[in-house]
């Protein structure tokens, strides 16, 4: 939405302006439909959600802006937004919204969309979290911390995997991290059969 | 008293020494812990951001077995981590609450020839601690009071956000009680339920760091010479992340990050390696100098 | 009298007008279908649909039809008999028909507004339709019945509603009772310092009528009272007042204060909380709430007087009293009287801000409500009308709070429509006062009223700073040294887009206005309704805005709704009116649905005569039967459902008539 002119000195001139055509109407709509985000239209604007959330001073556009531009179609915004991955769901704007909108809630169906329309920024590790953490307990019914953080950080950084390497040593020697999955002691199979049942969620596929 | 225990992934990782720590105090304190046999993955946070559907069903199981195991009597499923206690509570909320959610749900366990209709309570073992066994029990049980621990208790987001059926959301007081009933002394601090930035510590370093280097230093500003936590990720964060923050920040840091039943299990005479505080990084000992 | 041309014993002919209320009903309902089905109804003679039945060519087409047809019953489905059935029942009444052989079917509100699928609709509208014939087919000729109406009028409140009320009705001529439960008159209004937007002080323009309302021959003023027991109908209430224990005779103070000054409870931390000052002072147990109290009355407040509770106290106050007022054997007083109409002026109660424990009223110091503040500017308050915070130090910086516990889903839905200007009255005083830097959080400015958005113009002139955003937290937690020591107000400047936190030294809350907590009480003792949010309901929110449910009882003030002075006192002069206008009339006609006993059927069992709650029923000794007084009959139905032996019938609810409308709505559904 917004287009750099030619640069003068320091001066930083931009032409902003949203043309209808440009935005998804019914995206308001669509979310309403997820439960949890059902209240959304219901938004007065009034900012308590932004100024209780502790992350929202690290946010491109605070959860109240999320909420106005969910509502308004601007999609593109609001799924390459960092505000979605930094919502570290702590709640606290839902219990603070006064119009009682699960804020969390919706956070959380923005992250799934944009996974789903894969508009994620790049880089970012947490949709990568999120789907080795799926994975695992896919694998074996439960998660094992220790693996798929690693396998997160080889896929996303593994800069990082080496820098933290320390630390996954020293939690080993103390029994608090391994390499081994942790199973359920029953077969996965069931479990298996129960995730394989679902399909109508709002995302309509599990990725994987 | 008898319950049934749902220890979830991490009280078998990362925060083992909650579990044990948590069961040898129950044990001493008369309670029967029992684990729920073939439990899973509740499915909490990072799940709920792919699928939430199969992240309620993977919590929905969870609970389905805890209902036959009852066997038509009333079940407690006592859930000690913050995160599986929310993931268990909301599942249980929204299939009440949604149509959708409840239909997509039963049939999903249905598939696997399991039903969920409602009857089990999931409660927190903080809720347990205060509200069944009690404060007069505990009192009498107490041989070691621990008078030396200056405690900042943190309670972190989800024991209490959004749902708060046994404590206040803004100022929660059950393990401030707790921690005064083993002869310590809570310091009255804000920071009580504030983020501590969950997984953005590894996910989005700098911010991250920062959310838990904000609850450390209040804790250290308010003269606590200890922080008891609730949850698994809000100890590991302010724990195995407290070098990291040392640096970024330029401080030392060595503030022992425990978990409140390590200390309960303290004052009831149970040993630290029962109590699983070797596996620390900053030792309990350390502070009981400064303070 | 009516004139019946149609004899009741002729067959019915019966009319049925199917009315589409525009699209209201039409839309949802098969209003042809529904006409062609009512045209297949034994003993209907014309059925039609009608685009407007209440309309004059809607009513005349009915007319017409009545003498063409020579119809004997009229059945319109339509809205609420709220509504319009007197309007139809004259249309009959006009056409020579007795308006009783007239029945409405209500298709609006029962059916096509609260009705999602058209072909549910049409089915219901059916049930209801042929019910309503059914039913008429066995109207009988009845006829309205006149009775007196009582002249004095009772207003059950004393803030400004109460008193605008009584003294419009008052000086139109008329006793007027005005019991309030306070020691004194006055309520809310009292305790303001300035009115907005024009800043009259407060007390300025309200004694002159407080003492008006003293004074008034036609006035009796009952403080420290509360109504008990309302009995009876419109235009002939019986009600019980409990004038409670004042340890004073009213007669004899003259609220010189010598009781006061001789008190034991003389340490400020034996004294209680003053009501009057939001609890910002200490009062003893005798006490007169202000200087300008109405009546100027000591009162002795019984939960803490030492004598009345523990029988034990040197009863200082006794001996000082030159006037020898004082009397500790007074007992509550029960007195009974009779008015013709009510109003109700009962008031609101300003939100408890601890409810929001985010915004640490109660456990900060220096956070106050707007109430508080009126006090605390007021010249004849606490601090002498300066604003000083409780560790006597004056703020720098303050900061106000909008919308605390209004449209808030987790308290009250709804905007309490007074505290934006309220807010931006504490601005510019505060700022007046002490020179401070202001700063206001509003999350909409609402000032929607003569002269009031000339107000916000001039606080914004003034250099207040206004942020646009909710507060989410009042906190003591510093995070830069100038925060320390301050209470940091957290709050999004949605303007701007950006999270901020604003150091103050003092936050003034401004709260929302609530129904009295015993509205439910009171809605039980009168016998009208509430809103959904607790608030006394009004018959209808646009044309019978200050009349209930229940005839003969009106309601003026913040006891409908939030309400400004310059609304309640309109409303209260519009109450005074709808109650004049009943009262000066001398006669209401009321319905004849009273009792009476088949007498064949009459075991002589006595059950019904205890029941009946207004004595109507008595024994006839001679035939061993009970007989309904017709005249003291109520028409509430508790004999005839009692009576054992089904002799107790009511007019206009036989049992025939009952048993057809079931029929009716079962046979066709
Ligand atoms: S707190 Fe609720 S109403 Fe206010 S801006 Fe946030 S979502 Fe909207
Ligand atoms: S749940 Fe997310 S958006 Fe809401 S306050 Fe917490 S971090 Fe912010």
């Amino acid at each position: 939405m917004a287009q750099r002119t030619p640069r003068m000195s320091n001066l930083h001139i931009t032409r902003r302006i949203k043309y209808q055509n440009e935005l998804d109407l019914g995206f308001g709509k669509v979310m309403t439909s997820i439960p949890g985000a059902e209240d959304l239209l219901r938004c007065i604007q009034c900012g308590t959600c932004s100024s209780t959330c502790p992350l929202s001073i690290y946010m491109d556009h605070t959860p109240r802006k999320i909420i106005a531009m969910t509502r308004a179609g601007f999609k593109d915004e609001v799924l390459s937004s960092a505000t979605i991955w930094l919502c570290a769901s702590c709640y606290s704007c839902t219990v603070d919204c006064p119009k009682k909108i699960k804020i969390t809630d919706v956070m959380y169906a923005l992250k799934r969309k944009a996974i789903e329309e894969k508009v994620w920024p790049r880089g970012l590790p947490i949709p990568v979290l999120a789907k080795e953490f799926f994975a695992s307990v896919l694998r074996t019914g439960r998660a094992n911390e220790g693996r798929t953080v690693a396998k997160v950080w080889l896929k996303t950084r593994p800069l990082k995997l080496l820098a933290n390497m320390g630390l996954g040593l020293r939690l080993m020697a103390r029994g608090r991290m391994s390499m081994k999955s942790e199973r359920m002691t029953g077969s996965v199979d069931q479990l298996r059969k129960i995730l394989d049942s679902v399909h109508n969620s709002d995302t309509g596929h599990s990725p994987g | 008293m008898k319950y049934l225990y749902y220890p979830g992934c991490s009280l078998k990782g990362s925060g083992r020494s909650y579990e044990e720590s948590l069961l040898a105090s129950f044990k001493k304190l008369g309670v029967e812990m029992h684990e729920l046999p073939d439990w899973n993955c509740c499915g909490a946070t990072a799940y709920m951001a792919v699928d939430e559907m199969k992240a309620f069903a993977l919590a929905a199981r969870n609970l389905a077995l805890a209902e036959r195991y009852g066997d038509g009597e009333p079940v407690t499923l006592v859930a000690p981590c913050n995160a599986c206690y929310l993931a268990l509570m909301k599942v249980q909320k929204y299939m009440a609450e949604y149509d959708e959610v409840g239909r997509t749900i039963s049939d999903a366990l249905a598939s696997a020839d399991l039903s969920y209709r409602g009857g089990v309570r999931v409660r927190q073992s903080l809720d347990v601690l205060l509200n069944d066994v009690g404060l007069d029990l505990l009192a009498e049980k107490i041989n070691h009071p621990l008078g030396q621990w200056k405690v900042a208790c943190y309670y972190g987001c989800q024991a209490v956000r959004p749902f708060a059926p046994f404590d206040d959301e803004y100022n929660p007081m059950s393990m401030d009680h707790l921690m005064r009933s083993i002869g310590a002394e809570p310091v009255d601090w804000p920071l009580k339920a504030r983020c501590c930035g969950g997984t953005l510590t590894g996910t989005i370093p700098t911010v991250g760091l920062r959310l838990s280097y904000i609850i450390l230093r209040e804790a250290i500003d308010r003269g606590a010479n200890v922080v008891a936590t609730a949850c698994p990720l809000c100890q590991f964060n302010l724990e195995c992340y407290q070098s990291q923050m040392g640096r970024e920040y330029g401080e030392d840091l060595d503030m022992p990050i425990v978990y409140y039943s390590q200390l309960l299990g303290q004052a009831l005479g149970i040993d630290d390696r029962s109590l699983g505080l070797q596996r620390h990084f900053v030792p309990l000992t350390a502070a009981a100098a400064v303070g | 009298m009516i004139m019946h041309r149609k004899s009741p014993e002729d067959q019915p002919r019966i009319g049925v007008y199917v009315c589409h209320c525009g699209v209201n009903i039409a839309a949802k309902v098969d209003v042809e279908h529904v006409r062609d089905f009512a045209a297949s109804l034994p003993g209907v003679v014309v059925s039609r649909d009608y685009k407007f039945a209440c309309s004059d060519p809607g009513q005349e087409l009915i007319q017409k039809d009545i003498r063409e047809h020579d119809l004997n019953r009229i059945v319109v489905a339509s809205c609420s008999p709220q509504l319009h059935e007197r309007t139809f029942r004259r249309t009959c009444a006009d056409a020579g028909l007795s308006p009783f052989f007239f029945q409405m079917a209500n298709i609006r509100e029962h059916v096509s507004w609260v009705t999602v699928d058209p072909g549910a609709a049409t089915t219901k509208a059916r049930a209801l339709v042929a019910a309503a014939v059914r039913r008429v087919a066995r109207a009988e000729a009845l006829a309205l019945r006149q009775v007196p109406v009582r002249p004095e009028v009772l207003v059950v409140g004393g803030g400004i509603a109460g008193i605008h009320s009584a003294l419009t009705l008052a000086n139109a001529g008329k006793k007027v009772f005005l019991v309030e439960r306070e020691p004194t008159i006055g309520g809310h209004m009292a305790q303001l310092d300035k009115t907005f937007p024009t800043m009259d002080c407060s007390a300025c323009i309200l004694t002159p009528k407080m003492s008006d309302v003293k004074n008034h021959p036609n006035i009796t003023m009952w403080t420290y009272s509360e109504v008990d027991e309302v009995s009876g109908f419109t235009g002939n209430f019986k009600v019980k007042v409990r004038r409670k224990a004042r340890y004073i005779k009213e007669e004899l103070c003259v609220g010189c204060g010598d009781c006061v000054d001789a008190c034991v409870m003389k340490k400020e931390k034996v004294q209680v909380p003053d009501e009057f000052n939001v609890g910002l002072s200490k009062r003893k147990a005798v006490y007169m709430p202000f200087p300008q109290a109405t009546p100027a009355c000591m009162v002795i407040d019984p939960k803490q007087c030492l004598q009345l509770m523990k029988g034990k106290c040197a009863q200082t106050c006794v001996d000082a009293c030159e006037r020898a007022a004082v009397d500790f054997d007074q007992t509550d007083e029960i007195v009974e009287i009779d008015v013709g109409a009510i109003v109700m002026a009962t008031g609101f109660r300003p939100f408890d801000a601890k409810r929001i424990p985010e915004y640490g009223y109660g456990r900060f110091d220096h956070v106050y409500t707007t109430l508080e503040v009126e006090r605390l500017v007021n010249a004849s308050g606490p601090t002498g009308g300066e604003v000083v915070l409780r560790d006597g130090t004056v703020p720098k910086t303050v900061g106000v709070i909008h919308c605390v516990g209004s449209r808030d889903r987790r308290h009250n839905a709804y905007c309490s429509k007074v505290c934006c200007m309220a807010a931006l009255k504490m601005a510019h005083l505060v700022k007046e006062r002490t020179g401070a830097e202001v700063f206001d959080f509003y999350v909409d400015m609402r000032t929607p009223s003569k002269g009031y958005e000339e107000f916000y113009d001039q606080v914004l002139s003034e250099g207040v700073q206004f942020i646009r955003g909710r507060v989410a937290e009042v906190t003591d937690w510093a995070m830069t040294p100038e925060e320390e020591g301050k209470l940091v107000i957290r709050v999004e400047d949605t303007l701007i887009g950006v999270a901020r936190r604003v150091p103050v030294d003092m936050v003034i809350l401004a709260v929302g206005l609530e129904p009295q907590v015993d509205t439910a009480e009171m809605q039980r003792r009168f016998n009208i309704s509430c809103s959904q949010e607790g608030f006394f309901l009004e018959r209808h929110p646009k044309l019978a805005p200050v009349s209930t449910f229940t005839d003969g009882i009106f309601l003026a003030g913040a006891c409908q709704g939030p309400k400004d002075i310059p609304e309640v006192v309109a409303q209260a002069g519009a109450a005074a009116a709808e109650a004049l206008a009943l009262v000066d009339r001398g006669h209401v006609d009321i319905e004849p649905n009273t009792a009476w006993i088949e007498e064949e059927a009459c075991s002589g069992c006595k059950t019904c005569i205890p029941l009946c709650p207004f004595n109507a029923i008595t024994r006839d000794e001679e035939k061993a039967i009970a007989v309904v007084n017709d005249a003291m009959c109520k028409g509430c139905g508790t004999c005839v459902a009692a009576c054992p032996s089904g002799a107790a019938q009511q007019n206009m609810f036989t049992d025939e008539q009952i048993y057809e409308e079931i029929e009716g709505v079962l046979a066709y559904v």
